[in-house]
């Protein structure tokens, strides 16, 4: 069997920098799996594109400006809608910071 | 149920609502009888919006009543893919994470669509975030193959392809991203357009991978695609990836329907080991069939299309691990975990690892790898430059030819949970349709037959330069028409598989 190319260990620090609460069966699934396809997705690295460009994007478009026109905005109300949870016309959300600072 | 009504076309509907033959909300009960009937075993819609329809059909009447001239397409029904914003009906993108979730505002082509006099019959189902070629992706359960009921519809744009292919609804519009729209409508039998990229607007499409996303039409008859392609796309100041050129002149090209003259390539590298003998023999027709109706038909070589796929799979995961970044939990959608216990950055990885499900999970941490310093250069980067590369075969093969040809997918139909263990399975079911998504250039899948061994359709797949999406319909219309004559009627009406003909 090829070595691996992605460690568990590996797959648990991408979920970390993913936001990714998983679970251990979903941590040994993944990585076996993610390994099959870097494996595979590495053949791009067989392409000889010395001096080749990057292409970010499909179309030649840079800096596109619009008119600096006034529209009404969205407003409280309908911004707040379907938030998971509101409180004095804002966003309520969990703390951000530990308790001892 | 009125099973003449929903067997016309679109092009056919709209004059009949224009001529007083019958009425559009006529038309659209029609259709939500069909869906009644019908969707609980093919499961095409998340959400049927039966009462907003109805009056946006009656809206049309009320206008031709008033003597107002109606659009081409007025009074027609159409299936949304759930990737488009809808300020009345939720958009979930197939994901518990946005279950329920009802938007602020409406996408540019659901306000198109609606201007139009368009019905919004309700939300399609997709694989969640647009990501997988199956719907089997779907939070909600798989959609089904009116042709076979135990196959994928394909996907990502698998309940606009159910939907249409079983007379729900003549009309779907779906999104394209690695070939979201032409592989599901190869499989089910009808046909489907990725538009030049920019040609239709992502305003109010929820990012898959936004260098690549293209939202596009589907519908039974090349006409009709035509018809919607022209009525969803053109300039939006909202997009700012949105081309401001006319929209090419699709309509007039799918009515033109003449290859004679026409130079057209077949792509050495998109055949061979993988690909279905009943699809290869489809295809094989198609392209003999072509050349007698007076193309010139060369081959092709397009040496970097081998590393389309290989490409695909670090470009948009990429993108996507980018774009899926704002399914927190903080704003809208999903909150999971907040019981004063964790702070946000726990209360977001909580949500997310419960609201997505493991083929987004899968693409987020491919991405985060494939972008992370270190592996950069090595699969990100060099991604990037396949790109290029894979551009330059396309723009050589231009300057030969007029359109390119492939199948539109190497198999038909695959049983449903086939593939659903083995993701690298699952990703070849886009190896011809890539290569258009990373140009961003334009293509649409016809039907060409049902493969011998299984009686399931098979797509041809045509490509044209950005901007010259006309071609494709010139093309496709030909072939429609040359088929329909050879076959004496249209390919679906041998699908049966809601065994109701």
């Amino acid at each position: 069997m090829a070595p691996m190319s992605i460690t568990r260990e590996e797959v648990a620090h991408l979920a970390r920098l993913s936001r990714l609460a998983l679970s251990d069966a979903e941590l040994d699934r993944f990585a076996g799996q993610l390994d099959v396809i870097i494996g595979a997705v590495a053949r791009v690295q067989e392409v000889a594109a010395e001096g080749i460009p990057p292409m970010t994007h499909a179309l030649p478009l840079v800096n596109v400006l619009r008119d600096d026109v006034v529209v009404p905005p969205l407003g409280a109300q309908a911004a707040l809608a379907q938030a998971p949870a509101a409180e004095q016309r804002r966003f309520r959300v969990p703390r951000i910071l530990a308790d001892e600072a | 149920m009125d099973g003449e009504l929903i067997r016309r076309t679109a092009a056919d509907l709209a004059a009949a609502v224009a001529g007083g033959e019958v009425s559009a909300a006529e038309v659209t009960q029609a259709h939500l009888d069909r869906i009644a009937a019908a969707d609980d075993r093919l499961h095409a819609f998340l959400h049927v919006a039966a009462e907003p329809a109805l009056a946006a059909a009656r809206a049309v009447d009320d206008r031709r009543a008033a003597g107002d001239a109606l659009g081409p397409l007025a009074g027609v029904p159409l299936a949304l893919k759930d990737v488009f914003t809808t300020a009345d009906m939720p958009t979930t993108c197939g994901s518990r994470i946005l279950a329920g979730w009802l938007p602020p505002y409406d996408a540019t082509v659901t306000r198109r669509l609606r201007r139009a006099g368009v019905v919004i019959l309700g939300k399609a189902n997709m694989d969640e975030f647009a990501m997988g070629s199956s719907t089997e992706n779907s939070a909600f359960g798989p959609s089904r193959n009116p042709w076979d009921l135990s196959r994928v519809p394909g996907g990502s744009s698998g309940g606009c392809a159910a939907a249409v292919t079983a007379f729900e609804a003549p009309l779907a519009v779906g999104t394209d991203t690695g070939g979201s729209i032409r592989q599901p409508a190869a499989v089910c039998g009808i046909v489907g357009t990725k538009p030049t990229y920019g040609g239709s607007s992502r305003y109010g499409v929820v990012a898959f991978a936004s260098s690549l996303d293209t939202p596009g039409p589907l519908a039974r008859t090349v006409l009709d695609t035509a018809l919607l392609h022209e009525a969803m796309s053109g300039h939006d100041p909202c997009d700012s990836t949105s081309v401001a050129a006319p929209v090419p002149p699709v309509v007039a090209a799918a009515r033109q329907a003449d290859v004679a003259g026409m130079r057209i390539g077949v792509v050495t590298e998109l055949a061979g080991e993988g690909y279905q003998a009943g699809v290869q023999a489809r295809f094989g027709e198609a392209v003999e069939l072509l050349g007698s109706l007076g193309a010139k038909v060369i081959e092709v070589s397009c040496p970097h299309f081998r590393y389309a796929l290989p490409a695909y799979y670090l470009i948009a995961p990429s993108e996507c691990s980018s774009n899926l970044a704002r399914f927190d939990g903080m704003r809208y959608g999903l909150r999971v975990g907040d019981d004063g216990t964790r702070d946000a950055e726990e209360v977001m990885s909580v949500t997310r690892a419960a609201g997505f499900g493991a083929e987004v999970k899968r693409r987020i941490m491919l991405g985060t790898y494939a972008l992370s310093s270190g592996y950069y250069d090595a699969y990100y980067g060099k991604a990037q430059q396949v790109r290029t590369l894979i551009c330059r075969d396309f723009d050589a093969a231009f300057e030969q030819v007029d359109v390119l040809v492939s199948p539109t997918t190497p198999t038909t139909a695959f049983p449903i949970g086939e593939r659903a263990d083995n993701p690298m399975a699952m990703y070849l079911a886009d190896l011809c349709t890539i290569p258009s998504d990373l140009a961003g250039n334009a293509a649409l899948s016809v039907p060409c037959g049902l493969a011998p061994e299984d009686g399931l359709p098979v797509g041809l797949q045509i490509m044209a330069p950005a901007l010259a999406d006309d071609r494709l319909y010139r093309v496709g219309a030909a072939v429609e028409a040359a088929l329909q004559q050879r076959w004496g009627q249209p390919l679906l009406t041998a699908a049966n598989g809601l065994g109701d003909d």
